[in-house]
């Protein structure tokens, strides 16, 4: 048996003090033993997939409230589900931290405008976003439209600006995008798949 | 994935290469951890570094980055010249027993039809030998020397396993190790699959290197069977959607493609697309291409696309070279862009050589930005210290930053790499005002139409035109635009055999691909998803997660395009007779009986055509047999060759030292300017490649703090030799340089990166992460892409990030 | 359900008998070690379902990250390089956290009563409520696990998710784990399992590979299989021998006799200790050399 100094100073020090605690009145029978309190047992849960790589690991997000009027739903809790055939109810580092991404305190939340030159971000309102940003896309577009090329064939296209499309927003969003972005004649047109 | 996750499973073997599943995909990978519990599978990785795959694996062997094609034309070459390959199936579904015509040649390094000026091939000559009756002539004895067997064996029986360990760094021994384990699946009850990602497409030369892979597979019969294929784990949660969707420059939905300037016939459009079968009794399903395309445009432009306008065919933009990302950026550092949207895009993290994407973007007049976070791209114009060293009063470009939400937040739908299009339901309200990315598009849209519609303006029709029938036109639903690219009858449907009987009403949602029609009577956004909403309901909703065979072939979860067929190619898992090749991993056989194909899958075949009918499995290729020889498919060859990346430590090609032009890709296109950006070794004497970490996901989870906790800190890694000789001990600072910048951050030195020997030279690896930047809640650091060569893939353009060169000193 | 109960075996510091006429199926959680790929999802889970943030800290020039267990990171993915056959290298990842011993040196070691419990099913769970701060749990830990916090004075560890358990969920770090290198069950199944794993890694040409169950501390409910079983060390250190030190079990024989000398002083004198010199933390090194 091999015992260090600082082993005996710690167990000496432990006897003394813990002798003298049950001493001093700490009853035993009082200490109450109980885990915490599951979190979950009320809370509504809602199925959804995983929006960071391609497995598509099915997700239970679990929200505060039970939809009801008066209850706004905040986002708790995720985690995988078991139902779910490929992830079984697992989830990567990244997966098992999407509350943090939801949450993160670099969510936008309103839209921003950045003048010419300028060091800063504004606040505007959606109706001025909208409207400006089809000004200058309508403004663009019809400067540099392209209806015949050199030759005199019809080309119909739109090359002064282009569209990045995302990697994780829907399907839906990806064909209402396709369709918006071919009707003005863009071909700069991508999506992460390219790179 | 021609395959997809669950069944890996049944795989006697897996090979990881050109990708790292166990940090990229962890929940997908195990699936590799099942196949080797329930089959005693064993795993190889090869990898230029030892990875957290690697750690898990039964056999791992590195190899330099970028040789990835001599390492598997040398497996090629083992199995042909040791006779391990499935014979009776590359006889009788792969072109092994075709012609090829005699005018096709390689020389050193380059094939026929090489045009250096233009760094291009004119393809004349890269096809079969056609018969007097319009098909194939084939040599079902393979002993004429212009079948595709023998012009395989002679272009790869240069890869000897010297020549392998010599290009690639990799020991004889470890690929001979590897090649005999790749070679015991050959027996048809053996399956190897193959798991690979951005480690193969981010070459100059990717493309080729997958394709390597899967005349690995063919060899050995391993496509279209249980736990075999060739399966690609997309990078992102929906860009298999959205190519699928068709959202890339040169594509229309369901891999239709954009015409070019010289297609002004519609009728010529299709005839190009619609291809004739090559052999007899094949399917060759491209046929139908007609039915697919008038459906896009039914669906886009409703009443406005009609017969007489050729279904609105001149209103589509036609293409006089491609637009992909590194097209625009040169063109918009060139001033020619004015506008730029990024819907979800980090274009500024994302793109190859930092320099040069910033300095384009700051020549914008407009960027708009749609995101849930804040990206870097959103803020190139403000100066973020060493980081991003700008100065704002420089840059006059007017930005937008529109908040959009995430997906706790919204209704849909993704598609998974094994091609599962999986809903997902709102939990949540957005933060703030932030709004869905349908309302975003609507709003503009609408703004841009009203305008249109007031004002008038250059070519306005499709705009005004454009179908718009949504029930809250400042926001379609989901379910809405699901249907619409589900598909929609527009008229009775007619039962082409009895014309008496309606098989579909009016306005009722389509089953599948199959009652599409080319007379404008059905609208499909997009026809691979056909049938994904059918009258039956959402079945992209479905959760029934039973598995009635115990393979893994869960039907009714969800909706697998096409035809919820969970494994393509699926008929190649029987013989010629149709019977399984291996019956405890049965998917379809021939049921004589019932006089249909059947199983445990959605036969990915004509289901009703007998096997003696001898149509082959691949029915979308004209041949119905998968090419070893890929006729003019490809940018620089119909068999791959090795090239070496743009930037190499080697100054010639190993395979053709003589000939400059055959160094590296000579089919890929770089910029002008672009040349001068490339270093060399003696300069920039090591290898980096850039990869991901399995702690966060791309430039996302820096903005979150449970996943910031995990690697706070941007880091580089490099191998022990290389640091003694440079002196640099574990959390040093380091400065890793290449000809267009550098980084700053903390070393990490390990034995898990190896020092190569190449051609009896010593080449070290650098290794860089990508997960930091200028915003985010972990620490800041320097965008990795600042290294990157500004070069892709001669066919896809996508960027050699995992290969080029630097120089490393200790700061 | 079995898995549920959390009857209380024994508290800390205390002597009233716990009631012990149930018989309650133990649970465990197995760590194979051969499966493991470090993604630290764990890590994640853990501090997700816990609602604890670590600091975001810096690089060391490893992968490890946090550095070391906290008050806050309850579990750590340790790495280690090592070539057990020359030439042949590998990557052994090692999830690190509290073990529940059967025989808890950190409860023997624990003056304040209720402060540790143990549950029958064989959780070990700190009640922060009744702990004092001393960190002789700490110090009775033969694998240097808990932690004192600087921001309450408390310490800390892994709960074995006892809050889940006790609804008959698995902790959160088996439920997320990709790989199913984290299983958890009753203890029976989880040794079939580990001999399962066992087998096959022989197979696989690992010959000593084994199950880590330390008699010393009477077994555990977290366990290890280890491809070297031989040589626990090699895994960031693991102890080969773990066992509660001689010191601690001499105060439980003695503390009785003890028990009225030096009240207040020592109550004082554990309080003074703290504050000046922080939590009591053994360097591993002098661990190892116990």
């Amino acid at each position: 048996m091999h015992i260090n100094r600082r082993q005996f100073f710690k167990v000496c020090t432990a006897t003394v003090g813990s002798s003298s605690l049950a001493t001093l009145g700490f009853s035993p029978d009082e200490v109450r033993a109980e885990v915490r309190e599951f979190k979950l047992t009320r809370t509504t849960e809602t199925r959804n997939t995983c929006p960071y790589c391609s497995v598509g690991c099915g997700l239970l997000i679990h929200s505060l409230g039970d939809s009801s009027k008066n209850a706004v739903a905040d986002i708790v809790h995720i985690e995988g589900d078991p139902d779910h055939p490929v992830n079984r109810g697992t989830l990567c580092p990244k997966g098992a931290g999407l509350l943090d991404f939801v949450h993160s305190p670099n969510r936008l939340k309103y839209p921003e405008y950045r003048a010419p030159g300028s060091k800063h971000w504004q606040r505007i309102t959606w109706n001025e976003a909208f409207s400006r940003i089809a000004t200058l896309m309508k403004a663009d577009r019809d400067a540099h439209f392209i209806a015949k090329n050199d030759k005199g064939q019809t080309v119909n296209r739109w090359l002064s600006t282009g569209f990045l499309a995302a990697s994780a927003s829907s399907n839906e969003t990806g064909h209402l995008t396709q369709k918006i972005a071919r009707s003005l004649g863009m071909l700069a047109f991508d999506n992460q798949a390219r790179v | 994935m021609t395959n997809h996750w669950v069944d890996i499973k049944n795989a006697d073997l897996i090979l990881i290469m050109g990708g790292n599943a166990a940090e990229a995909h962890p929940c997908g990978f195990k699936w590799v951890t099942e196949a080797k519990a329930h089959r005693k599978a064993r795993l190889i990785v090869v990898d230029p570094r030892f990875t957290r795959s690697a750690a898990v694996a039964d056999v791992y062997a590195p190899l330099r980055a970028g040789t990835d094609i001599a390492f598997l034309g040398g497996v090629i070459n083992y199995l042909l010249s040791n006779d391990r390959i499935h014979h009776e199936y590359v006889k009788n579904y792969t072109d092994f027993s075709f012609l090829v015509r005699e005018d096709f040649s390689f020389d050193d390094g380059l094939f026929s039809g090489y045009n250096p000026e233009k760094r291009s091939y004119a393809k004349t000559s890269w096809g079969y030998q056609l018969g007097p009756d319009g098909y194939v002539v084939t040599d079902p004895t393979l002993a004429n020397p212009r079948c595709v067997y023998q012009l395989l064996k002679t272009h790869y029986g240069r890869y000897t396993p010297e020549v392998v360990a010599s290009i690639c760094g990799t020991s004889k021994e470890d690929f001979l190790k590897i090649c005999a384990l790749i070679a015991e699946t050959a027996a048809a009850d053996k399956t190897m699959t193959i798991m690979y990602a951005l480690g193969w497409t981010q070459h100059s030369q990717g493309s080729q290197m997958i394709r390597t892979g899967a005349m690995v597979q063919l060899l050995l019969g391993n496509i279209g069977v249980a736990g075999g294929g060739m399966n690609a784990l997309r990078g992102h949660s929906n860009i298999q959607g959205l190519t699928d969707l068709g959202l890339l420059s040169n594509l229309l939905p369901g891999y239709l493609t954009l015409p070019g300037d010289g297609e002004q016939d519609y009728t010529a459009y299709l005839d190009a697309r619609a291809s004739k079968p090559l052999r007899p009794g094949q399917l060759s399903y491209w046929q139908n291409y007609g039915k697919f395309f008038v459906s896009v445009m039914k669906s886009w432009y409703g009443d406005a696309a009609t017969a007489e306008n050729n279904w609105c065919y001149d209103w589509l933009p036609k293409l006089d070279k491609g637009y992909d990302i590194l097209q625009v950026f040169e063109d918009m550092h060139r001033g020619q862009v004015n506008g730029y949207v990024c819907q979800g895009f980090n274009p500024l993290a994302s793109a190859p050589c930092k320099i040069k994407v910033a300095g384009a973007m700051a020549k914008l007049k407009y960027l708009v930005i749609i995101d849930p976070l804040a990206t870097e791209t959103s803020e190139f114009w403000q100066n973020h210290g060493e980081y991003n060293d700008v100065d704002p009063a420089k840059i006059q470009t007017e930005v937008f930053r529109l908040p959009s939400t995430c997906f706790a937040e919204e209704d849909g739908s993704l598609v998974n790499s094994g091609r599962w299009l999986q809903w997902h339901w709102k939990a949540a309200e957005p933060p703030g005002e932030a709004k869905g990315d349908q309302a975003i598009m609507a709003g503009i849209f609408l703004k841009i139409r009203e305008m249109y519609k007031k004002e008038g303006g250059a070519f306005a029709d499709p705009i005004l035109n454009l179908s718009w029938k949504y029930k809250r036109p400042e926001e379609p639903s989901p379910e809405e635009l699901a249907r619409e690219f589900s598909g929609t009858a527009l008229k009775d449907l007619a039962d082409p055999k009895d014309a008496a009987k309606v098989l579909l009403k009016a306005g009722q949602q389509l089953n599948g691909f199959a009652e599409l029609r080319d007379d404008g009577s059905t609208a499909c956004g997009c026809w691979i998803f056909a049938g994904c909403w059918s009258e039956k309901g959402n079945l992209m909703a479905r959760r029934d997660n039973s598995d009635p065979y115990g393979i893994g072939q869960t039907l009714n979860w969800a909706f697998s395009w096409p035809a919820n067929r969970r494994i393509l190619y699926n008929r190649a898992s029987c013989d010629p007779a149709g019977t399984p090749y291996d019956p405890a991993r049965k998917l379809i056989a021939w049921n004589k009986a019932a006089g249909t194909w059947s199983g445990s899958d959605i036969p990915d075949y004509s289901a009703i055509t007998p096997p003696e009918s001898g149509m082959g499995p691949f029915i979308m290729n004209p041949e119905g047999v998968a090419r070893f020889f890929a006729v003019d498919k490809m940018a620089e060859g119909p068999f791959p060759e090795h090239y070496e990346p743009f930037e190499s430590p080697l100054a010639a090609n190993p395979l053709h030292p003589n000939n400059a032009k055959a160094r590296s890709n000579p089919a890929a296109r770089v910029f002008k300017d672009d040349w001068d950006s490339f270093g060399t070794a003696d300069q920039f004497p090591y290898v980096c490649t850039t990869y991901r970490l399995t702690e966060h996901f791309h430039f996302w989870t820096k903005h979150a703090p449970l996943d910031a906790i995990l690697q706070p800190e941007q880091f580089v890694e490099i191998g022990e030799e290389l640091a003694r000789e440079k002196g640099i001990r574990p959390g040093d600072s380091v400065r890793v340089k290449s000809k267009r910048g550098f980084i700053v951050a903390v070393a990490v030195v390990t034995k898990r990166i190896r020092t190569l020997d190449i051609a009896g030279r010593k080449v070290h690896t650098v290794g860089v992460p990508i997960h930091w930047g200028f915003m985010g809640v972990a620490k800041n650091g320097y965008i990795t892409n600042t290294l990157t060569p500004f070069v892709g893939d001669a066919n896809t353009q996508t960027p050699e990030f995992k290969s080029f060169l630097v120089a490393i000193e200790k700061v | 359900m079995a898995l549920q109960s959390l009857d209380i075996k024994r508290r800390s510091a205390t002597t009233t008998p716990s009631p012990s006429v149930r018989k309650i199926p133990e649970v465990a959680k197995l760590i194979d070690i051969s499966k493991c790929i470090g993604c630290k999802a764990c890590q994640v889970a853990c501090m997700e379902w816990n609602d604890l943030r670590d600091d975001i800290g810096t690089n060391r020039g490893v992968y490890d990250n946090p550095p070391d267990l906290s008050d806050r990171s309850w579990t750590v993915m340790r790495f280690a390089e090592v070539e057990p056959t020359p030439g042949r290298l590998e990557w052994l990842i090692r999830k690190d956290g509290c073990m529940h011993c059967a025989d808890p040196g950190c409860l023997k070691s624990c003056p304040a009563p209720g402060a540790i419990i143990q549950y029958s099913n064989g959780i070990v769970d700190f009640h922060q409520e009744a702990c004092v701060g001393c960190g002789y749990c700490v110090m009775g830990c033969p694998f240097n696990i808990p932690r004192l916090s600087r921001k309450d004075g408390k310490a800390y560890k892994c709960t074995l998710c006892s809050d889940r358990v006790a609804v008959g969920q698995e902790p959160a770090c088996a439920k997320t784990c990709p790989t199913g290198a984290i299983v958890f069950g009753s203890k029976e199944d989880m040794l079939e399992h580990a001999a399962g794993r066992i087998a096959d890694l022989r197979e696989r040409g690992f010959a000593l590979a084994g199950v880590y169950n330390p008699t010393g501390v009477s077994g555990t409910h977290v366990m290890y299989v280890l491809q070297h079983a031989d040589r626990p060390t090699l895994y960031q250190g693991l102890p080969r021998d773990p066992g509660i030190s001689p010191l601690v079990v001499l105060w439980k024989e003695i503390a009785k006799t003890l028990m009225s000398i030096g009240l207040g002083a020592a109550v004082v004198g554990g309080i003074v200790h703290y504050l000046s010199q922080g939590p009591n933390e053994v360097p591993e090194e002098e661990e190892e050399t116990s």
